[in-house]
Protein backbone atom coordinates (compact mmCIF):
# COMPACT_ATOMS: atom_id res chain seq x y z
CA UNK A 1 0.00 0.00 0.00
CA UNK A 2 1.87 3.38 -1.25
CA UNK A 3 0.61 6.54 -0.89
CA UNK A 4 -1.81 7.99 2.38
CA UNK A 5 -4.55 6.00 3.72
CA UNK A 6 -7.80 7.14 5.26
CA UNK A 7 -7.24 6.42 8.40
CA UNK A 8 -3.69 8.04 9.47
CA UNK A 9 -1.33 10.85 8.88
CA UNK A 10 2.16 9.78 8.16
CA UNK A 11 3.58 8.87 11.21
CA UNK A 12 5.44 11.09 13.33
CA UNK A 13 8.34 9.64 15.60
CA UNK A 14 6.18 8.88 18.53
CA UNK A 15 3.74 6.41 15.94
CA UNK A 16 7.25 5.26 14.32
CA UNK A 17 8.57 4.09 17.87
CA UNK A 18 5.03 2.08 18.61
CA UNK A 19 4.64 0.88 15.20
CA UNK A 20 7.77 -0.90 15.47
CA UNK A 21 6.27 -2.43 18.99
CA UNK A 22 3.69 -3.48 16.57
CA UNK A 23 5.98 -5.21 14.63
CA UNK A 24 7.82 -7.05 16.95
CA UNK A 25 5.05 -8.47 18.29
CA UNK A 26 3.44 -8.82 15.51
CA UNK A 27 6.36 -10.91 13.95
CA UNK A 28 6.72 -13.29 17.03
CA UNK A 29 2.99 -14.16 16.58
CA UNK A 30 3.70 -14.69 13.06
CA UNK A 31 6.66 -16.53 13.97
CA UNK A 32 4.76 -19.06 16.81
CA UNK A 33 1.96 -19.72 13.88
CA UNK A 34 4.55 -20.45 11.50
CA UNK A 35 6.84 -22.63 14.12
CA UNK A 36 4.04 -24.76 15.10
CA UNK A 37 2.81 -25.73 11.49
CA UNK A 38 6.89 -26.33 10.82
CA UNK A 39 7.05 -28.82 13.48
CA UNK A 40 3.90 -30.31 13.05
CA UNK A 41 5.20 -31.04 9.50
CA UNK A 42 7.89 -31.98 10.70
CA UNK A 43 5.95 -34.47 13.20
CA UNK A 44 4.22 -36.38 10.61
CA UNK A 45 7.02 -36.63 8.74
CA UNK A 46 6.25 -34.32 5.48
CA UNK A 47 9.38 -32.37 5.09
CA UNK A 48 11.59 -35.26 4.39
CA UNK A 49 13.57 -35.52 0.70
CA UNK A 50 11.68 -38.65 0.43
CA UNK A 51 8.60 -36.27 0.62
CA UNK A 52 9.60 -33.49 -1.60
CA UNK A 53 12.26 -35.40 -3.81
CA UNK A 54 9.64 -36.55 -6.71
CA UNK A 55 9.11 -32.46 -7.44
CA UNK A 56 12.68 -32.84 -8.56
CA UNK A 57 12.21 -35.87 -11.10
CA UNK A 58 11.45 -34.80 -14.31
CA UNK A 59 9.38 -37.31 -14.96
CA UNK A 60 6.75 -36.00 -12.26
CA UNK A 61 6.15 -32.97 -14.29
CA UNK A 62 6.22 -34.60 -17.79
CA UNK A 63 4.34 -37.40 -16.59
CA UNK A 64 1.51 -35.44 -14.60
CA UNK A 65 1.58 -32.21 -13.80
CA UNK A 66 1.97 -30.91 -17.34
CA UNK A 67 -0.46 -32.68 -18.99
CA UNK A 68 -3.04 -31.26 -16.07
CA UNK A 69 -2.21 -28.19 -16.53
CA UNK A 70 -2.50 -27.98 -20.35
CA UNK A 71 -5.89 -29.91 -19.95
CA UNK A 72 -6.31 -27.33 -17.52
CA UNK A 73 -5.57 -24.28 -19.51
CA UNK A 74 -7.50 -26.01 -22.70
CA UNK A 75 -10.62 -25.90 -21.37
CA UNK A 76 -10.42 -22.26 -19.79
CA UNK A 77 -9.34 -21.24 -22.96
CA UNK A 78 -12.39 -22.90 -24.42
CA UNK A 79 -14.91 -21.94 -22.32
CA UNK A 80 -13.73 -18.38 -21.96
CA UNK A 81 -13.86 -17.98 -26.31
CA UNK A 82 -17.35 -19.85 -26.44
CA UNK A 83 -18.73 -17.61 -23.42
CA UNK A 84 -17.55 -14.73 -25.53
CA UNK A 85 -19.90 -14.52 -28.06
CA UNK A 86 -22.81 -15.84 -26.00
CA UNK A 87 -22.37 -13.39 -23.69
CA UNK A 88 -22.25 -10.64 -26.16
CA UNK A 89 -25.77 -11.57 -27.83
CA UNK A 90 -27.69 -11.89 -24.47
CA UNK A 91 -26.00 -8.25 -22.94
CA UNK A 92 -26.97 -7.02 -26.51
CA UNK A 93 -30.27 -8.33 -25.86
CA UNK A 94 -30.66 -7.66 -22.23
CA UNK A 95 -30.63 -3.85 -23.59
CA UNK A 96 -32.83 -4.45 -26.30
CA UNK A 97 -36.11 -2.06 -26.82
CA UNK A 98 -38.28 -5.13 -27.41
CA UNK A 99 -39.65 -6.02 -24.33
CA UNK A 100 -39.76 -9.92 -25.62
CA UNK A 101 -36.10 -9.70 -26.08
CA UNK A 102 -34.96 -8.06 -23.20
CA UNK A 103 -37.19 -9.64 -20.39
CA UNK A 104 -36.34 -13.71 -21.93
CA UNK A 105 -32.77 -13.21 -21.63
CA UNK A 106 -32.80 -11.05 -18.84
CA UNK A 107 -34.82 -14.24 -16.96
CA UNK A 108 -32.20 -16.77 -18.66
CA UNK A 109 -29.10 -14.58 -17.35
CA UNK A 110 -30.03 -14.50 -14.04
CA UNK A 111 -31.28 -18.39 -13.77
CA UNK A 112 -27.81 -19.33 -15.32
CA UNK A 113 -25.84 -16.67 -12.73
CA UNK A 114 -27.89 -18.44 -9.74
CA UNK A 115 -27.64 -21.69 -10.31
CA UNK A 116 -24.04 -23.26 -9.27
CA UNK A 117 -21.16 -24.48 -11.89
CA UNK A 118 -21.17 -27.73 -10.36
CA UNK A 119 -24.81 -28.11 -10.95
CA UNK A 120 -24.44 -27.29 -14.51
CA UNK A 121 -21.64 -29.33 -14.89
CA UNK A 122 -23.50 -32.42 -13.33
CA UNK A 123 -26.40 -31.55 -15.56
CA UNK A 124 -24.39 -31.34 -18.64
CA UNK A 125 -22.48 -34.93 -17.93
CA UNK A 126 -26.19 -36.23 -17.37
CA UNK A 127 -27.60 -34.87 -20.98
CA UNK A 128 -24.39 -36.17 -22.73
CA UNK A 129 -24.90 -39.13 -21.13
CA UNK A 130 -28.38 -40.04 -21.37
CA UNK A 131 -29.01 -38.12 -24.61
CA UNK A 132 -26.18 -37.83 -26.77
CA UNK A 133 -23.29 -40.68 -27.81
CA UNK A 134 -20.49 -38.55 -27.22
CA UNK A 135 -17.83 -40.54 -26.69
CA UNK A 136 -16.93 -41.30 -22.65
CA UNK A 137 -13.20 -40.27 -22.85
CA UNK A 138 -14.26 -36.86 -23.89
CA UNK A 139 -17.80 -36.38 -22.34
CA UNK A 140 -15.82 -34.71 -19.19
CA UNK A 141 -13.83 -32.16 -21.30
CA UNK A 142 -17.70 -31.16 -22.71
CA UNK A 143 -19.31 -31.38 -19.48
CA UNK A 144 -16.40 -28.63 -17.96
CA UNK A 145 -17.02 -26.64 -20.92
CA UNK A 146 -20.78 -26.37 -21.17
CA UNK A 147 -21.10 -25.91 -17.59
CA UNK A 148 -18.49 -23.28 -17.77
CA UNK A 149 -19.79 -21.60 -20.49
CA UNK A 150 -23.15 -21.45 -19.69
CA UNK A 151 -22.27 -20.00 -16.36
CA UNK A 152 -19.60 -17.52 -17.77
CA UNK A 153 -21.63 -16.58 -20.81
CA UNK A 154 -23.92 -15.29 -18.03
CA UNK A 155 -21.43 -13.34 -16.03
CA UNK A 156 -20.12 -11.99 -19.50
CA UNK A 157 -23.55 -10.60 -21.03
CA UNK A 158 -23.47 -8.68 -17.48
CA UNK A 159 -20.29 -7.83 -18.29
CA UNK A 160 -21.01 -6.46 -21.78
CA UNK A 161 -24.14 -4.93 -20.82
CA UNK A 162 -21.67 -2.73 -18.39
CA UNK A 163 -19.32 -1.56 -20.60
CA UNK A 164 -22.21 -0.46 -23.36
CA UNK A 165 -24.37 1.07 -20.59
CA UNK A 166 -21.12 2.64 -19.20
CA UNK A 167 -19.95 4.17 -22.53
CA UNK A 168 -20.41 8.02 -23.03
CA UNK A 169 -23.89 9.08 -24.13
CA UNK A 170 -22.47 11.10 -26.86
CA UNK A 171 -21.25 8.38 -28.74
CA UNK A 172 -24.76 6.79 -29.80
CA UNK A 173 -26.49 10.10 -30.20
CA UNK A 174 -23.92 11.12 -32.59
CA UNK A 175 -24.01 8.53 -34.35
CA UNK A 176 -27.61 8.95 -34.32
CA UNK A 177 -27.11 12.38 -35.69
CA UNK A 178 -25.00 10.58 -38.29
CA UNK A 179 -28.07 8.89 -39.88
CA UNK A 180 -26.71 5.40 -38.38
CA UNK A 181 -29.63 2.33 -37.47
CA UNK A 182 -29.86 0.93 -34.15
CA UNK A 183 -28.44 -2.34 -34.92
CA UNK A 184 -25.15 0.03 -36.92
CA UNK A 185 -25.05 1.72 -34.25
CA UNK A 186 -24.48 -1.01 -31.86
CA UNK A 187 -22.45 -3.07 -34.17
CA UNK A 188 -20.28 -0.55 -35.28
CA UNK A 189 -19.65 1.83 -32.59
CA UNK A 190 -20.92 0.53 -29.59
CA UNK A 191 -19.67 -3.12 -29.54
CA UNK A 192 -16.21 -2.00 -30.50
CA UNK A 193 -15.69 -0.06 -28.11
CA UNK A 194 -16.80 -2.34 -25.38
CA UNK A 195 -14.98 -4.95 -26.51
CA UNK A 196 -11.90 -3.02 -25.70
CA UNK A 197 -13.07 -1.72 -22.58
CA UNK A 198 -13.80 -5.15 -21.42
CA UNK A 199 -10.42 -6.89 -22.24
CA UNK A 200 -9.18 -6.48 -18.29
CA UNK A 201 -12.52 -7.52 -17.41
CA UNK A 202 -12.28 -10.83 -19.34
CA UNK A 203 -8.87 -12.09 -18.29
CA UNK A 204 -10.12 -12.04 -14.99
CA UNK A 205 -12.93 -13.45 -15.26
CA UNK A 206 -9.81 -16.09 -16.92
CA UNK A 207 -9.03 -16.47 -13.23
CA UNK A 208 -12.57 -17.56 -12.54
CA UNK A 209 -12.97 -20.03 -15.12
CA UNK A 210 -9.34 -21.76 -14.23
CA UNK A 211 -10.11 -22.24 -10.54
CA UNK A 212 -13.38 -23.60 -11.91
CA UNK A 213 -11.70 -26.40 -13.90
CA UNK A 214 -10.70 -28.20 -11.00
CA UNK A 215 -14.31 -28.98 -9.97
CA UNK A 216 -14.47 -31.19 -13.24
CA UNK A 217 -11.15 -32.68 -11.55
CA UNK A 218 -13.02 -33.95 -8.81
CA UNK A 219 -16.16 -34.82 -9.45
CA UNK A 220 -16.09 -35.24 -12.75
CA UNK A 221 -12.81 -36.96 -13.28
CA UNK A 222 -11.99 -34.75 -16.04
CA UNK A 223 -7.77 -34.99 -16.34
CA UNK A 224 -6.88 -31.47 -16.00
CA UNK A 225 -4.10 -30.29 -12.94
CA UNK A 226 -6.45 -30.84 -9.88
CA UNK A 227 -7.17 -34.58 -10.80
CA UNK A 228 -4.07 -35.76 -12.20
CA UNK A 229 -2.21 -34.56 -9.56
CA UNK A 230 -3.18 -37.32 -7.17
CA UNK A 231 -1.24 -39.64 -8.91
CA UNK A 232 2.13 -38.24 -6.99
CA UNK A 233 0.47 -38.64 -3.78
CA UNK A 234 -0.71 -42.03 -4.65
CA UNK A 235 2.81 -43.05 -5.53
CA UNK A 236 5.20 -41.34 -2.90
CA UNK A 237 2.63 -40.69 0.07
CA UNK A 238 3.62 -36.90 0.00
CA UNK A 239 0.17 -35.49 0.47
CA UNK A 240 1.04 -32.10 1.83
CA UNK A 241 4.03 -31.44 -0.58
CA UNK A 242 1.88 -32.30 -3.63
CA UNK A 243 -0.98 -30.20 -2.31
CA UNK A 244 1.06 -27.15 -1.79
CA UNK A 245 2.99 -27.75 -5.06
CA UNK A 246 -0.51 -28.24 -6.86
CA UNK A 247 -1.55 -25.33 -4.76
CA UNK A 248 1.13 -23.02 -6.07
CA UNK A 249 1.27 -23.63 -9.68
CA UNK A 250 -2.57 -22.47 -9.65
CA UNK A 251 -1.66 -19.70 -7.48
CA UNK A 252 1.30 -19.00 -10.08
CA UNK A 253 -1.35 -18.97 -13.20
CA UNK A 254 -3.52 -17.24 -11.71
CA UNK A 255 -1.32 -14.85 -10.34
CA UNK A 256 0.19 -13.95 -14.19
CA UNK A 257 -3.75 -13.71 -15.23
CA UNK A 258 -4.35 -11.25 -12.53
CA UNK A 259 -1.60 -9.08 -13.50
CA UNK A 260 -1.71 -9.03 -16.82
CA UNK A 261 -5.55 -7.85 -16.03
CA UNK A 262 -4.26 -4.97 -14.21
CA UNK A 263 -1.76 -3.87 -15.68
CA UNK A 264 -3.77 -3.47 -19.18
CA UNK A 265 -6.78 -2.00 -17.16
CA UNK A 266 -4.30 1.01 -16.25
CA UNK A 267 -3.10 0.94 -20.18
CA UNK A 268 -6.60 1.32 -21.11
CA UNK A 269 -7.39 3.99 -18.00
CA UNK A 270 -4.59 6.43 -18.51
CA UNK A 271 -4.11 5.90 -22.77
CA UNK A 272 -4.94 9.18 -23.97
CA UNK A 273 -7.05 10.21 -27.39
CA UNK A 274 -9.61 7.56 -29.25
CA UNK A 275 -9.53 5.23 -26.18
CA UNK A 276 -12.63 4.10 -24.39
CA UNK A 277 -13.84 5.86 -21.77
CA UNK A 278 -12.49 5.63 -17.63
CA UNK A 279 -15.62 5.28 -16.63
CA UNK A 280 -16.41 2.03 -18.78
CA UNK A 281 -13.12 0.56 -18.39
CA UNK A 282 -13.70 1.01 -14.41
CA UNK A 283 -18.08 -0.17 -15.02
CA UNK A 284 -16.55 -3.79 -16.58
CA UNK A 285 -14.17 -4.47 -13.92
CA UNK A 286 -16.19 -3.72 -11.05
CA UNK A 287 -18.62 -6.57 -13.14
CA UNK A 288 -16.27 -8.42 -13.16
CA UNK A 289 -14.57 -8.07 -9.26
CA UNK A 290 -17.97 -8.63 -8.34
CA UNK A 291 -18.39 -11.70 -9.75
CA UNK A 292 -14.79 -13.10 -9.07
CA UNK A 293 -15.91 -14.33 -5.61
CA UNK A 294 -17.71 -16.30 -7.09
CA UNK A 295 -15.73 -19.65 -7.04
CA UNK B 1 -42.78 -35.89 -9.21
CA UNK B 2 -43.89 -38.64 -7.04
CA UNK B 3 -39.72 -40.09 -7.21
CA UNK B 4 -39.20 -36.99 -5.57
CA UNK B 5 -40.77 -37.87 -2.12
CA UNK B 6 -38.16 -40.65 -2.02
CA UNK B 7 -35.12 -38.57 -1.94
CA UNK B 8 -34.65 -35.93 1.10
CA UNK B 9 -34.43 -32.69 -0.89
CA UNK B 10 -35.63 -30.38 1.69
CA UNK B 11 -32.97 -31.95 4.14
CA UNK B 12 -30.30 -31.33 1.20
CA UNK B 13 -30.49 -27.63 0.63
CA UNK B 14 -31.05 -27.72 4.88
CA UNK B 15 -27.32 -28.61 4.66
CA UNK B 16 -26.47 -26.03 2.09
CA UNK B 17 -28.25 -23.34 4.13
CA UNK B 18 -26.35 -24.48 7.34
CA UNK B 19 -22.71 -24.23 5.70
CA UNK B 20 -23.87 -21.37 3.90
CA UNK B 21 -24.35 -19.86 7.16
CA UNK B 22 -22.01 -21.17 9.62
CA UNK B 23 -18.75 -20.45 6.49
CA UNK B 24 -20.29 -17.09 6.15
CA UNK B 25 -20.05 -16.13 10.13
CA UNK B 26 -16.24 -17.61 10.20
CA UNK B 27 -15.40 -15.88 6.59
CA UNK B 28 -16.85 -11.86 8.08
CA UNK B 29 -14.50 -12.60 11.01
CA UNK B 30 -11.47 -13.20 9.14
CA UNK B 31 -12.11 -10.95 6.99
CA UNK B 32 -12.24 -8.52 9.50
CA UNK B 33 -8.57 -9.54 10.50
CA UNK B 34 -7.30 -10.10 7.43
CA UNK B 35 -9.22 -6.11 6.36
CA UNK B 36 -7.48 -5.04 9.81
CA UNK B 37 -4.09 -6.31 8.87
CA UNK B 38 -4.41 -5.20 5.27
CA UNK B 39 -4.84 -1.29 6.02
CA UNK B 40 -2.58 -1.33 9.75
CA UNK B 41 0.19 0.93 9.61
CA UNK B 42 2.34 -2.13 10.41
CA UNK B 43 4.31 -3.09 6.95
CA UNK B 44 5.24 -6.66 8.13
CA UNK B 45 1.00 -7.30 8.72
CA UNK B 46 0.23 -5.75 5.61
CA UNK B 47 2.33 -7.67 3.67
CA UNK B 48 1.26 -10.90 5.91
CA UNK B 49 -2.76 -9.68 5.03
CA UNK B 50 -1.86 -9.03 1.35
CA UNK B 51 0.02 -12.88 1.12
CA UNK B 52 -2.70 -15.08 2.62
CA UNK B 53 -5.29 -13.11 0.61
CA UNK B 54 -3.48 -13.49 -2.72
CA UNK B 55 -2.53 -16.89 -2.25
CA UNK B 56 -5.78 -17.99 -0.54
CA UNK B 57 -8.19 -16.21 -3.87
CA UNK B 58 -5.88 -17.55 -6.53
CA UNK B 59 -6.52 -21.39 -5.21
CA UNK B 60 -9.01 -23.05 -6.47
CA UNK B 61 -11.64 -23.89 -3.53
CA UNK B 62 -11.47 -27.37 -4.55
CA UNK B 63 -7.63 -27.87 -3.81
CA UNK B 64 -8.77 -25.60 -0.13
CA UNK B 65 -12.09 -27.92 0.47
CA UNK B 66 -9.73 -31.14 -0.89
CA UNK B 67 -6.98 -29.90 1.04
CA UNK B 68 -9.04 -29.76 4.71
CA UNK B 69 -9.77 -33.16 4.05
CA UNK B 70 -6.65 -35.23 2.72
CA UNK B 71 -4.26 -32.79 3.90
CA UNK B 72 -5.31 -31.26 7.47
CA UNK B 73 -7.99 -34.63 8.61
CA UNK B 74 -5.99 -37.72 6.84
CA UNK B 75 -2.32 -36.97 7.45
CA UNK B 76 -2.32 -34.17 9.81
CA UNK B 77 -4.91 -35.76 12.31
CA UNK B 78 -7.07 -32.32 12.80
CA UNK B 79 -10.28 -33.99 13.79
CA UNK B 80 -13.35 -31.70 14.24
CA UNK B 81 -15.89 -33.91 16.12
CA UNK B 82 -15.41 -36.57 18.42
CA UNK B 83 -14.31 -39.20 17.25
CA UNK B 84 -16.31 -41.68 19.53
CA UNK B 85 -19.42 -40.26 17.84
CA UNK B 86 -20.67 -42.85 15.74
CA UNK B 87 -21.66 -39.82 13.01
CA UNK B 88 -17.80 -38.98 13.51
CA UNK B 89 -17.35 -38.73 9.28
CA UNK B 90 -20.21 -36.57 8.53
CA UNK B 91 -19.76 -34.49 11.88
CA UNK B 92 -16.02 -33.95 10.65
CA UNK B 93 -16.82 -33.46 6.98
CA UNK B 94 -19.35 -31.11 7.28
CA UNK B 95 -16.97 -29.09 9.87
CA UNK B 96 -14.08 -29.25 7.62
CA UNK B 97 -15.72 -28.15 4.81
CA UNK B 98 -17.13 -24.77 6.68
CA UNK B 99 -13.71 -24.77 8.12
CA UNK B 100 -12.32 -25.05 4.33
CA UNK B 101 -15.20 -22.44 3.03
CA UNK B 102 -14.34 -19.81 5.61
CA UNK B 103 -10.80 -20.01 4.66
CA UNK B 104 -11.64 -19.28 1.42
CA UNK B 105 -14.50 -16.68 1.77
CA UNK B 106 -12.51 -14.87 4.17
CA UNK B 107 -10.34 -13.25 1.49
CA UNK B 108 -12.82 -11.87 -0.55
CA UNK B 109 -14.65 -10.84 2.41
CA UNK B 110 -11.33 -8.89 3.68
CA UNK B 111 -11.26 -7.18 -0.19
CA UNK B 112 -14.37 -6.06 -0.08
CA UNK B 113 -14.28 -4.33 3.41
CA UNK B 114 -10.93 -2.93 2.38
CA UNK B 115 -12.20 -1.77 -0.61
CA UNK B 116 -15.46 0.11 1.41
CA UNK B 117 -12.96 1.47 3.71
CA UNK B 118 -10.23 2.80 1.17
CA UNK B 119 -13.98 4.60 -0.60
CA UNK B 120 -13.74 7.01 1.78
CA UNK B 121 -12.64 10.58 0.63
CA UNK B 122 -9.20 11.21 2.45
CA UNK B 123 -10.57 14.70 2.79
CA UNK B 124 -13.37 13.19 5.23
CA UNK B 125 -10.15 11.87 7.14
CA UNK B 126 -8.46 14.82 7.31
CA UNK B 127 -10.77 16.87 8.04
CA UNK B 128 -12.00 14.91 11.44
CA UNK B 129 -8.03 14.90 12.45
CA UNK B 130 -8.42 19.06 11.79
CA UNK B 131 -11.24 19.22 13.98
CA UNK B 132 -9.18 17.63 16.59
CA UNK B 133 -10.76 13.83 16.59
CA UNK B 134 -8.40 10.91 18.16
CA UNK B 135 -7.27 7.77 15.86
CA UNK B 136 -10.43 6.21 17.53
CA UNK B 137 -12.98 8.68 17.16
CA UNK B 138 -12.34 9.18 13.61
CA UNK B 139 -12.20 5.70 13.04
CA UNK B 140 -16.13 5.25 14.81
CA UNK B 141 -17.53 8.77 14.18
CA UNK B 142 -16.06 9.66 10.37
CA UNK B 143 -14.72 6.94 8.69
CA UNK B 144 -16.51 3.51 9.21
CA UNK B 145 -20.25 4.28 9.26
CA UNK B 146 -19.04 5.18 5.73
CA UNK B 147 -17.11 2.22 4.90
CA UNK B 148 -19.95 -0.11 6.37
CA UNK B 149 -22.48 1.83 4.01
CA UNK B 150 -20.56 1.32 0.85
CA UNK B 151 -19.66 -2.47 2.09
CA UNK B 152 -23.22 -3.82 1.75
CA UNK B 153 -23.45 -4.16 -2.04
CA UNK B 154 -19.89 -6.29 -2.43
CA UNK B 155 -20.63 -8.48 0.95
CA UNK B 156 -24.23 -9.59 -0.57
CA UNK B 157 -22.44 -10.74 -4.02
CA UNK B 158 -19.91 -12.65 -1.52
CA UNK B 159 -22.57 -14.01 0.27
CA UNK B 160 -24.71 -15.30 -3.08
CA UNK B 161 -21.37 -16.78 -4.10
CA UNK B 162 -20.48 -18.45 -0.79
CA UNK B 163 -23.81 -20.32 -0.99
CA UNK B 164 -22.98 -21.50 -4.64
CA UNK B 165 -20.00 -22.78 -3.74
CA UNK B 166 -21.44 -24.75 -0.82
CA UNK B 167 -22.24 -27.46 -3.21
CA UNK B 168 -18.16 -28.08 -3.58
CA UNK B 169 -18.09 -29.48 -0.21
CA UNK B 170 -19.72 -32.06 -1.92
CA UNK B 171 -15.98 -32.61 -2.94
CA UNK B 172 -15.26 -34.64 0.57
CA UNK B 173 -19.22 -36.25 0.64
CA UNK B 174 -20.77 -33.20 2.46
CA UNK B 175 -24.69 -34.58 1.54
CA UNK B 176 -25.74 -31.08 0.53
CA UNK B 177 -27.68 -30.38 -2.75
CA UNK B 178 -25.43 -31.29 -5.32
CA UNK B 179 -24.21 -34.43 -3.84
CA UNK B 180 -28.19 -34.96 -3.60
CA UNK B 181 -28.44 -34.20 -7.71
CA UNK B 182 -26.00 -36.44 -8.45
CA UNK B 183 -27.43 -39.97 -6.89
CA UNK B 184 -30.76 -38.20 -7.99
CA UNK B 185 -29.22 -38.24 -11.46
CA UNK B 186 -27.51 -41.40 -11.54
CA UNK B 187 -30.60 -43.18 -10.01
CA UNK B 188 -33.68 -41.29 -12.35
CA UNK B 189 -31.79 -41.27 -15.62
CA UNK B 190 -35.31 -40.53 -16.97
CA UNK B 191 -35.79 -37.91 -14.79
CA UNK B 192 -32.95 -36.25 -15.41
CA UNK B 193 -34.18 -32.88 -16.79
CA UNK B 194 -36.94 -32.66 -14.03
CA UNK B 195 -34.37 -33.17 -11.14
CA UNK B 196 -32.17 -30.48 -12.73
CA UNK B 197 -35.00 -28.09 -12.49
CA UNK B 198 -35.88 -28.61 -9.37
CA UNK B 199 -32.50 -28.16 -8.12
CA UNK B 200 -32.28 -25.20 -9.86
CA UNK B 201 -35.23 -23.66 -8.63
CA UNK B 202 -33.41 -24.53 -5.04
CA UNK B 203 -30.98 -22.81 -5.76
CA UNK B 204 -32.69 -19.60 -7.27
CA UNK B 205 -35.07 -19.35 -4.07
CA UNK B 206 -31.80 -19.43 -1.95
CA UNK B 207 -29.91 -16.67 -3.51
CA UNK B 208 -32.54 -14.58 -5.44
CA UNK B 209 -34.32 -12.91 -2.25
CA UNK B 210 -31.27 -12.29 -0.64
CA UNK B 211 -29.61 -10.59 -3.54
CA UNK B 212 -32.91 -8.29 -3.98
CA UNK B 213 -33.11 -7.59 -0.02
CA UNK B 214 -29.33 -7.05 -0.08
CA UNK B 215 -29.65 -4.96 -3.04
CA UNK B 216 -32.69 -2.52 -1.84
CA UNK B 217 -30.33 -2.16 1.55
CA UNK B 218 -27.24 -1.62 -0.30
CA UNK B 219 -29.16 1.11 -2.42
CA UNK B 220 -31.03 2.43 0.61
CA UNK B 221 -28.02 2.80 3.35
CA UNK B 222 -25.34 3.63 0.37
CA UNK B 223 -23.64 7.60 0.14
CA UNK B 224 -24.07 9.26 -3.18
CA UNK B 225 -20.80 10.59 -4.41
Amino acid sequence: MTGRSVLYDVPGPRARRRNVGYTVAFGLAAAAIAWFVVSRLEDKGQLTTAMWGPFLEPSTWTGYLLPGLRTTVTAAVLAIVLALPIGAVFGVARLSDHRWIRVPAGALVELFRAVPVLVLMLFADFYYAYYTGVDSDVRPLFSVVVGLVLYNGSVLAEVFRAGITALPAGQSEASFALGLRKAQVMVSILLPQAVAVMLPAIISQLVVVVKDTALGGVILSFPDLMSNYRIVPANFQNVIPSLIVVGLIYVVLNGVLSWVASALQGWLAHRRGGGPELAAVTAATDIVAAHSDSL
Amino acid sequence: MDFLGRYDLLGAFWVTVQLTVLSACGAVVLGIVLAAMRVSPVPLMRACGAAYVNVVRNTPLTLVIIGTSLGLYQTLGLTLASDTSTEFIDTNNFRLAVLGLALYTGTFVCEAIRSGVNAVPIGQAEAARAVGLRFGQVLRIVVLPQAIRSVVAPLASVLIALTKNTTIASAIGVAEASLLMKEMLENEGDKGILVFTVVAIGFVVLTLPVGVALGWLARRVGVKR
